[in-house]
């Protein structure tokens, strides 16, 4: 596959676009389909198919093993983080209503921030299993 | 309808399918077919889970594997009568379970009389978020949701602590 020019020339045009629909994905979750499951997964997507194509040294360049762990596992800790949040300000757990001033306002900034928790962790998941699978000895 | 027969048709391709790479290509149909049928059923969310997640990732990852392992499967030649037996008794067991749920979209359903009513109705104005789906699994369902991105990061760990412990044993010998 590393020598299939076609792959490698429409791979480097569409990675931008990939994790640009991933954003879009993962913030207007709110309003169409959506959300940070199939945003994770469409942006460790991108990170994959240059992977496959440029190999698995020139993608842990840019994100580095290290990080992608840690990233792993701070999106469980901003969901869980978020909770913990409502419970110091006086509500129950994941209860976003005392989160702002306006529940309904409170119900949006807590969607969004557990929103992104899913989408860090998912998608650096994704690319920790490619790290796992796709490295040869 | 005819969705429902292209999966049966692939189904069996896939079982038939000796070589593995074809076998992943075809499983990877299989969840954009299955995520087409979503679409027909109206459920968009799911349908766009399942073709990111089962016809994206899960066939790259299927690939990365088999590049790591032989892509033919091994000749058996006994026939599959065991196999053949179970998964046919458990389809039929299916189709017959399938006789007592109610017909689709059914107001009646005991799944539509507990919470959805509720979630319908207030979510508007509780939640105020224009995709219901996105209400319920962040904001009434929290709990659930944060398990399972419990769930997916333990079983990434998993994978890591597995197949990153084999790989430095083998590296020091």
């Amino acid at each position: 596959m590393e020598h299939n020019i076609i792959l490698r020339v429409v791979t480097r045009l569409l990675v931008s676009p990939i994790m640009l629909f991933a954003l879009y994905v993962q913030f207007h979750g709110d309003y169409g389909p959506g959300g940070g499951f199939q945003a994770g997964v469409i942006f460790g997507a991108a990170f994959i198919l240059y992977g496959l194509l440029f190999g698995v040294a020139r993608v842990q360049g840019v994100a580095p093993p290290p990080v992608v762990r840690t990233l792993a596992a701070a999106g469980v800790l901003i969901y869980a983080g978020v909770g913990v949040a409502s419970l110091l300000l006086g509500g129950n757990y994941l209860d976003y209503d005392v989160l702002a001033d306006d529940p309904v306002a409170g119900q949006h900034l807590g969607i969004l921030l557990i929103e992104l928790g899913v989408g860090v962790t998912v998608a650096s998941t994704m690319i920790m299993l490619f790290y796992a699978f796709g490295t040869r000895d | 309808m005819v969705l429902m027969v292209f999966l049966a048709v692939m189904a069996v391709a896939i079982a038939r399918q000796r070589n593995l790479f074809a076998a992943v290509m075809l499983t990877g149909i299989f969840s954009l077919l299955s995520a087409a049928v979503f679409v027909v059923l109206d459920a968009v969310d799911v349908a766009f889970t399942e073709a990111a997640v089962g016809a994206g990732i899960t066939t790259v990852l299927m690939l990365a594997t088999l590049g790591r392992t032989a892509s033919r499967q091994r000749e058996d030649h006994r026939p599959p009568v065991a196999a053949l037996v179970v998964s046919v008794a458990c389809g039929a067991l299916l189709l017959y379970a399938t006789t007592g749920l109610p017909p689709m979209g059914e107001p009646q359903a005991p799944a539509m009389q507990h919470v959805a009513p509720r979630y319908i109705q207030e979510s508007p104005r509780e939640v105020g978020v224009p995709n219901m789906v996105t209400s319920v699994l962040a904001s009434y369902r929290g709990y659930d949701t944060l398990g399972e991105v419990t769930v997916i990061f333990t079983a990434g760990i998993g994978v890591l602590s597995l197949i990153g412990v084999a790989r430095r044993r083998g590296t020091r010998r």
